[in-house]
């Protein structure tokens, strides 16, 4: 996705990569080699030692009953695999990970598409709509949470206490199993939609100011060019954007996890939590390294979908 | 996965019109010849940004404000938005008198300061040698290096564990940074840049004599910074606000990060909503004062690292 994308500067780079048109001798080839490895020794010591190797671990691990004493560390097959696929909580949580990805990537999408319109359109006092709408995403998960675990408590919570004023009565939003799943998004909504919101700033700032000029002359109006200009250039920003988010989304654990701990009766609990349970309270390593793979072979499936859907419309 | 184009090495480099700078977005679309400024599109405009603002600043106000009450007042119905009997920083001098919060911002600041440091410097070294150095073998450990960068850290975290107590490590600043030195999307981004630096301004050293090593530090770097500071910027932020690992891994108060912290005080300050609010201010407000300052830069640093982050 990245080759179509890049356009004319990946041209020029390549240009300047293959620029030395001296004949290598072998001798110097060899003193390359040796060079390169040298370089890139550093990165390879970590990269093998805390995300190949354990990779390749994770990976045995799920073939066998390991658990965190040490025992029962022996070769099982299939079995974990089989377990997980027939275990109702796996499938539960696997399904809510979906749910909330589907509920989040919407919005996520979209409200960060109008602020950064919005936004755009040039208004005094830029630095503090991108505080308003950047800052959240800096905060760390628990804090974020905390925020919010305030504003959803029944009793205290502003968010029951602003409904009230308009007459609308509150709910205890995170222990209610019909609506903590919707409290969680619109926490995460909060929490992470600057990112997707300084994305589009960035891509509508790239849009060619001629354009704009050209249609004006041509007696275009703000909302005509809107249609006919701005969103039809931030389609690759879009496809990406959302690319991104599903990917985020479906990892998603810290606030669930912090809010509601998975809770009311399993309504929210992610795939990734069920991991995490399964290894740190039911000790059960091989089990949980079996969900774990399960959760990555979805992440494969989705990213090797989405890479084939934006290269044949880069190709259309 | 990366697809924003990284600002180029020195902008006296390039021809053709100067390269807008990413972070500043003042320029909008402002207004045209003869249009008036308060025309009903605009005013609609300006009532939609700051309905959106005041709501994604409410959170955050109503937090502070609640930290400034007394726990009395903070739990009492109906809810009030100022108290009645003024505001107190009790809530703040418990928080520091008993609670770990100072220590926690210690041990966030280190950990994420070592992360950042050395990441960035196995990440460009192994960046350059995949840009500009033909070794044998470089293909296949780029595209492996590109392949995993679709690995979820979730799918990592019990061999990891395994990992840190084969090493006997649980518990210590070790375990936190080691797992968190791993970037392969950050060697793709710095890799990307490399390649744009002109490749004459190195041969022309490398002809006078300087290794690559000497062209890397005293060439490729100094005109890298742009890069090398979102970069920086993108991955400290990540590790100072990292929870599940920190808190897979630590088990120890005087070993914990801020948000792991802060996820045990939950638990331990029960109803004393005015102190948990002001933890979470005070864990808050680190990054949002840094942010104040250096804005620009760690907006223009999101903004080229963003796609490839994730």
């Amino acid at each position: 996705m990245s080759s179509a994308t890049l356009g004319a500067r990946t041209g020029r780079a390549r240009a300047g990569t293959a620029a030395p048109e001296r004949t290598v001798t072998s001798a110097q080839r060899s003193r390359d080699t040796r060079i390169g490895w040298a370089f890139v020794a550093p990165f390879l010591v970590v990269f093998v030692m805390f995300l190949l190797w354990p990779l390749l671990h994770g990976f045995w691990l799920s073939f066998t009953g390991e658990s965190i004493t040490g025992a029962g560390g022996d070769f099982l097959g299939f079995a974990n695999y089989a377990e997980a696929l027939s275990d109702p909580i796996m499938w539960r949580s696997m399904l809510n990970t979906v749910w909330f990805t589907v509920l989040s990537t919407i919005p996520l999408v979209l409200v960060g598409l109008v602020m950064a319109l919005l936004v755009f359109q040039g208004l005094p006092g830029q630095w503090l709509w991108r505080l308003s709408f950047f800052m959240p995403f800096l905060l760390a998960s628990t804090v974020a949470a905390q925020f919010w675990i305030w504003m959803y408590n029944p009793q205290l919570g502003l968010v029951n206490a602003m409904l009230g004023v308009v007459g609308i009565e509150g709910q205890a939003w995170l222990q209610d199993p019909q609506w903590a799943m919707l409290a969680v998004v619109v926490e995460t909504l909060w929490w992470t939609v600057g990112f997707n919101f300084l994305l589009y700033l960035t891509a509508l700032q790239n849009i060619p100011e001629q354009q704009y000029e050209a249609s004006a002359l041509d007696g275009a109006g703000r909302w005509r060019q809107l249609w006919s200009i701005t969103l039809p250039q931030l389609g690759p920003t879009t496809v990406l954007i959302v690319l991104l988010q599903i990917l985020a989304s479906l990892k998603v654990f810290d606030q669930i996890y912090i809010m509601t701990q998975g809770g009311p009766g399993g309504t929210t609990r992610p795939v990734v939590q069920y991991i995490f349970e399964s290894g740190f309270t039911g000790y059960r390593f091989g089990y949980a390294s079996a969900i774990a793979y399960v959760f990555f072979a979805v992440i494969i499936i989705i990213s090797v979908a989405q890479l084939r859907f934006t290269s044949r419309r880069n190709a259309a | 996965m990366t697809t924003t184009v990284a600002p180029q090495p020195n902008a006296a480099y390039r021809p053709g019109p100067r390269p807008r700078i990413p972070g500043r977005f003042t320029r909008g679309a402002n207004l045209r010849v003869g249009e008036r400024f308060a025309s009903p599109g605009r005013i609609v405009a300006i009532l939609a940004l700051v309905v959106m603002a005041v709501t994604w600043l409410l959170p955050f106000l109503w937090a502070v404000i609640t930290s400034f009450k007394s726990e009395a007042t903070a739990a009492a119905t109906p809810v009030t938005l100022l108290p009645e009997d003024g505001f107190t920083t009790d809530a703040y001098a418990n928080v520091l008198r008993e609670g770990n919060v100072p220590l926690w911002t210690w041990n966030s600041l280190l950990t994420a300061t070592a992360i950042t440091v050395v990441t960035l410097a196995v990440s460009a070294l192994a960046a350059y040698a995949l840009a500009r150095i033909d070794f044998t073998g470089r293909k296949w450990l780029f595209y492996l290096i590109i392949a995993s960068i679709i690995v979820p850290p979730p799918v990592l975290i019990v061999p990891l564990f395994y990992e840190m107590l084969a090493l006997n490590l649980v518990d210590t600043y070790w375990a936190i940074i080691l797992p968190q030195l791993v970037h392969p999307a950050m060697v793709f981004i710095l890799k990307k840049f490399f390649e744009q630096v002109p490749v004459e301004l190195e041969d022309a050293a490398r002809i006078d004599g300087a290794s690559r090593l000497r062209v890397f530090w005293s060439i490729v770097l100094p005109l890298s910074r742009p890069i090398l500071a979102a970069v920086a910027i993108f991955v400290f932020i990540g590790a100072w606000n990292n929870f599940l690992w920190p808190f897979i891994i630590t088990s120890d108060a005087s070993l914990m990060t801020l948000p792991v912290g802060l996820q045990t005080v939950k638990s331990a300050y029960g109803l004393q909503y005015a102190q948990t609010m002001a933890s979470a201010v005070l864990a808050a407000l680190p990054l949002v004062i840094v942010f104040l300052f250096f804005q620009r830069q760690i907006i223009r640093g999101f903004s080229t690292t963003g796609f490839g982050g994730q």
